[in-house]
């Protein structure tokens, strides 16, 4: 099962569609579309890694066991970005007792 | 002696694998392995950076708008380019073209290099404007202006973001570079003719590798609340 040789075409494409892509992002950076800068800019990027990785890392033509553990390695990374902002994000949504602020210390009987 | 024969008598085949496919399959898969280390190397980095982000916007915004977003995307254009090199040169080893192989390598890294020295200009930038956290913090007039809304202090933190990241990434090009020279004694010697292609292939994976965490530090360094 060796792999098949892809043409040169397809990764001068491929390299003309990141391009594009670059120029398309540095360009939303100076219109105002307000939090949605940040959704653009970011799928932007996540278009052009899924470029790089399905063509020139040639993840369109692996086994099922390499694009498992690609998959495996960001569904970890997602894990950790998510579950820590969520941990961040959600602390102050329940008050703290008051007594959790007390600056002096509790006194024992 | 037939091309099969050839192929299983290849010098580049260890000889725990039955063929140069098996080898190879075991090769790119173990490099995915290093790779998916290298995810969360650089994730904790990513992680980090949301939070401030979230934390600091103010001061995150100000910092990004110090950079200059020609430099980032014209160096952003390079990196592209050469992981296109680089995935002519995966390519023209698998055909078993020796000549185009080195002149694609060799092409890669001198991308590679303009790269590095369009981030030294931008290194030397930040030492001018004396935002470099530690070593030469002292913003003045303009560069001031422009981080002080958002508190210097966490304006200082985005500096710190922005060094440790592309610092790690620029230490990955470094690296790679090496690799490429390695390649590119080896691929002048012939080693990877006959379906023999494996290191090209794996140094490869990581060139792209790290093109992958430009492409996703470029917006989130550069282009944080837009230029508008």
């Amino acid at each position: 099962m060796s792999q098949p040789v892809v043409p040169q075409k397809t990764y001068v494409m491929v390299f003309l569609g990141l391009i594009g892509l670059t120029a398309l992002t540095t360009g939303v950076a100076f219109l105002d579309l307000g939090p949605f800068n940040t959704v653009v800019a970011l799928a932007i990027a996540f278009t052009k890694m899924l470029l790089v990785l399905l063509f020139f890392m040639g993840l369109k033509h692996s086994s099922d066991i390499m694009r498992t553990v690609v998959i495996a390695g960001f569904f970890w990374l997602a894990l950790l970005i998510a579950l820590t902002m969520g941990d961040y994000r959600t602390r102050s949504w329940s008050p703290s007792p008051d007594s959790w602020s007390a600056t002096a210390p509790p006194t024992h009987p | 002696m037939t091309e099969a024969e050839a192929r299983a008598h290849h010098p580049g085949l260890a000889h725990q694998f039955r063929d140069l496919d098996q080898q190879q399959e075991t090769d790119t898969l173990g490099i995915w392995l290093f790779l998916v280390t290298e995810i969360m190397f650089f994730g904790g980095l990513f992680a980090a950076y949301a939070i401030y982000r979230w934390l600091y916007f103010a001061a995150f915004e100000g910092g990004s708008h110090i950079l200059d977003i020609r430099l980032g995307a014209a160096n952003t254009m390079v990196l592209l380019a050469s992981s296109l090199t680089m995935a002519l040169s995966v390519r023209s080893a698998q055909t078993g073209n020796r000549r185009s192989t080195v002149t694609f390598l060799v092409g890669t890294m001198i991308l590679g290099t303009i790269f590095l020295v369009i981030k030294g200009v931008e290194y030397n930038q930040k030492f001018e404007e004396h935002v470099v956290p530690t070593l030469d913090w002292a913003p003045q007039g303009e560069t001031l202006a422009k981080l002080a809304p958002g508190g210097l202090g966490h304006a200082e933190m985005y500096f710190v973001f922005y060094f440790a990241m592309t610092g790690l990434h620029a230490i990955h090009m470094i690296i790679g570079m090496g690799l490429l020279l390695w390649l590119v004694v080896r691929a002048r010697k012939g080693t990877f003719t006959g379906g023999y292609f494996a290191p090209v292939e794996v140094v490869g994976l990581y060139w792209h590798f790290v093109d992958i965490v430009w492409i996703f530090l470029f917006p989130l360094l550069y282009l944080i609340g837009g230029r508008y």
